[in-house]
């Protein structure tokens, strides 16, 4: 590999193949991490790695980019073995996202991201450029974030800054340890729809480790689901995992409920969104009277000037004269974007008191409603459909 | 004390300021000598042990015993091997730094986050590069925290080796002070021995403070 910069069309992701991979920690005749493992992740796929505690899941990861050797079978990306190449040569050119983020400390955040361009020896130059390049790619502005320090950004922040790490050198291939399992049930549910439409961008090749079968299900364009000993249960796209479990170790494993987890396969952005009564503060009470009246609607959706969902006001809070304010509007389940899974969409719904979830896109922009009837909509169909 | 003398005479300051100069310079030499030397082979003995934890135990002991002889023993048992010398001297100074500067390199070093080193490693640099580049950095506050204990130590210790004839502002205090019971070089010796020893800690603090910014950051948010 030459060191020179690789120009900013992304390199499209490679194919990853396992080849009879095993790993024993111990002399040969001791019980086996990962047993003759075989898998062939297409490129530009997510593939997630899934199975209860040490089922050899981050050791295979790990044995793509060699931080674990393995001890026999090969791993090849795009046909090369992983072997060819010095360990920290093929490091550089494997993107790595681990749960604790691992930023340095003593590093601003725009030289965490160009970590590996300096590795690589780029100029200084295009990796300011670069490190730029990527930060606006996660969403955080490079003026206001580029000099912190990961001591002043909150876990999210963290978290983004970490994948814009991995992605700096445009590897065709990402690691990605467990990198949600350490932030709060909405924020995961944020970035792992913002790393949905990352990926729906940069089509990388990503092995995904997880051992949450929901977070599998949503992330995955296939499910690798181990068992103890790091065998290989069962390898599918999720839709089929859940249809036809090739044993009763899967079957048990993705739970009783795989009629609500196939409801994860579906996302908010597959089913025709309602369109909110909208109401802002400052309005007269009467006019946002009339439109639901319109409407014949119950609830409006109070907003700012932005577009960005406060809450909902119903025809109780609306009784009587003169406008309404922020603090009449009661606030409603946490806002759903087109990437969220129909399960989480119904949970959310669930949890609030007016049953229909709001969604919204990047820039928290009200684009929508979606209702429980939807929902169990949905349902309803693939149980005709004999899932 | 002599009848007739004054206590205190700063008339004799102005007129020795060469000689307190000298001494004072000379005090500051040896200092930077030993807290040098002594970083470096505690540096090298820190990534030695943490190549091989076995060893920690062993080299902390011997470290901890050279730091328990009384430095006029340590003396003692040096000039038959290096004579009345800066050697021996500075042999036995950098001795006594041993101790605080190797177990404050290795608690630094092992403090730095799992997670960091994981990440680095996972991203391919050599360890060469990782130890240079990423776990040096952050152990750094660790470690001027030690090299500042090992300077005042030191700086307190150089005035001992007055007794084999170097010692810089221990001269004063010894030789030309309590020798001739000549109060005005001993609270002069004194004086500037206390006023280089908080100096050198300032400095080295604001050294550290200004290699280390990402650390205030930390702190700004806790």
């Amino acid at each position: 590999m030459t060191a020179s910069p690789p120009t900013p069309p992304t390199r499209i992701g490679a194919v990853v193949a396992l080849e009879h991979v095993s790993k024993r920690f111990g002399p040969p005749g001791t019980p086996a991490a990962v047993e003759d493992l075989s898998l062939v992740i297409p490129a530009g796929e997510i593939c997630v790695l899934v199975g209860p505690s040490g089922c050899g899941k981050t050791t295979t990861m790990k044995m793509i980019n060699r931080l674990i050797e393995a001890t026999g079978g090969r791993v090849t990306i795009d046909g090369e073995d992983v072997m060819a190449l010095p360990a920290v040569e093929l490091r550089r050119r494997i993107g790595y996202v681990i749960q604790q983020v691992g930023l340095f400390p003593h590093m601003t955040v725009a030289d965490n991201v160009g970590v590996v361009p300096r590795l690589l020896r780029w100029p200084e130059a295009r990796v300011r450029e670069r490190s730029h390049e990527l930060l606006e790619l996660v969403g955080l502005d490079p003026a206001t974030f580029g000099g912190r320090y990961p001591a002043a950004l909150s876990g999210g922040e963290r978290q983004r800054v970490g994948v814009a790490r991995a992605l700096a050198a445009d590897p065709p291939v990402m690691l990605m340890d467990e990198p949600f399992g350490a932030v709060d049930p909405i924020l995961r549910d944020r970035l792992q729809n913002e790393f949905l439409r990352l990926q729906a961008k940069v089509r990388k090749t990503i092995v995904f480790v997880t051992h949450d079968v929901d977070e599998a299900i949503k992330m995955a364009d296939r499910i690798a689901i181990l068992g103890r000993g790091g065998i290989l249960a069962q390898y599918d796209t999720p839709d089929a995992i859940l249809a036809a479990p090739a044993s009763e170790f899967v079957e048990h494993f993705v739970g009783a409920d795989r009629g609500l987890k196939r409801l994860s396969l579906g996302r908010v952005g597959d089913l025709p969104l309602l369109t909110p009564i909208l109401a802002r503060a400052g309005e007269s009470r009467r006019t946002v009277v009339q439109r639901l009246d319109a409407a014949s609607a119950d609830y409006a959706l109070l907003t700012d000037a932005a577009g960005r969902p406060i809450g909902w006001v119903g025809r109780h809070d609306l009784a009587g004269d003169g406008f309404l304010a922020e603090a009449d509007a009661t606030p409603g389940s946490a806002p759903l974007q087109p990437e969220s899974t129909l399960r989480d969409a119904l949970s959310a719904m669930l949890a609030s008191s007016v049953q229909l979830g709001v969604v919204v896109d990047e820039h928290d922009v009200v684009i929508g409603l979606i209702s429980v009837d939807a929902i169990s909509e949905v349902l309803r169909g693939a149980r005709d459909s004999g899932a | 004390m002599i009848e007739g003398r004054p206590f205190f005479q700063p008339q004799w300051i102005i007129d020795n300021l060469d000689e307190i100069g000298r001494r004072l310079g000379e005090h500051v030499l040896m200092t930077v000598i030993a807290v040098s030397a002594g970083f470096f082979i505690s540096f090298g003995l820190a990534l030695l042990v943490r190549g091989r934890p076995r060893l920690y135990g062993p080299v902390i002991g011997i470290a901890g015993t050279i730091y328990s002889i009384p430095s006029l023993a340590l003396f003692a048992l040096l000039i038959p091997l290096t004579g009345i010398s800066l050697l021996t001297a500075e042999i036995a100074l950098v001795g006594y730094t041993l101790l605080i500067l190797l177990r404050n390199i290795v608690t630094a070093l092992d403090g730095v986050p799992a997670d960091v080193i994981g990440a680095a490693e996972g991203m391919g640099y050599t360890p060469l590069q990782r130890l240079w580049h990423v776990e040096l950095p952050i152990a750094l506050p660790v470690i001027v925290a030690g090299i500042r204990i090992a300077t005042v130590t030191t700086i307190g210790l150089v005035a001992v080796t007055t007794l084999i004839g170097m010692g810089g502002l221990g001269y004063l205090i010894i030789n030309s002070g309590i020798r001739r019971f000549f109060a005005t070089s001993i609270y002069t010796g004194v004086a500037l021995s206390v006023a280089l020893a908080v100096f050198a800690d300032l400095a080295l603090l604001a050294i550290q403070r200004r290699l280390t910014p990402w650390a205030r950051a930390r702190e700004g948010r806790a």
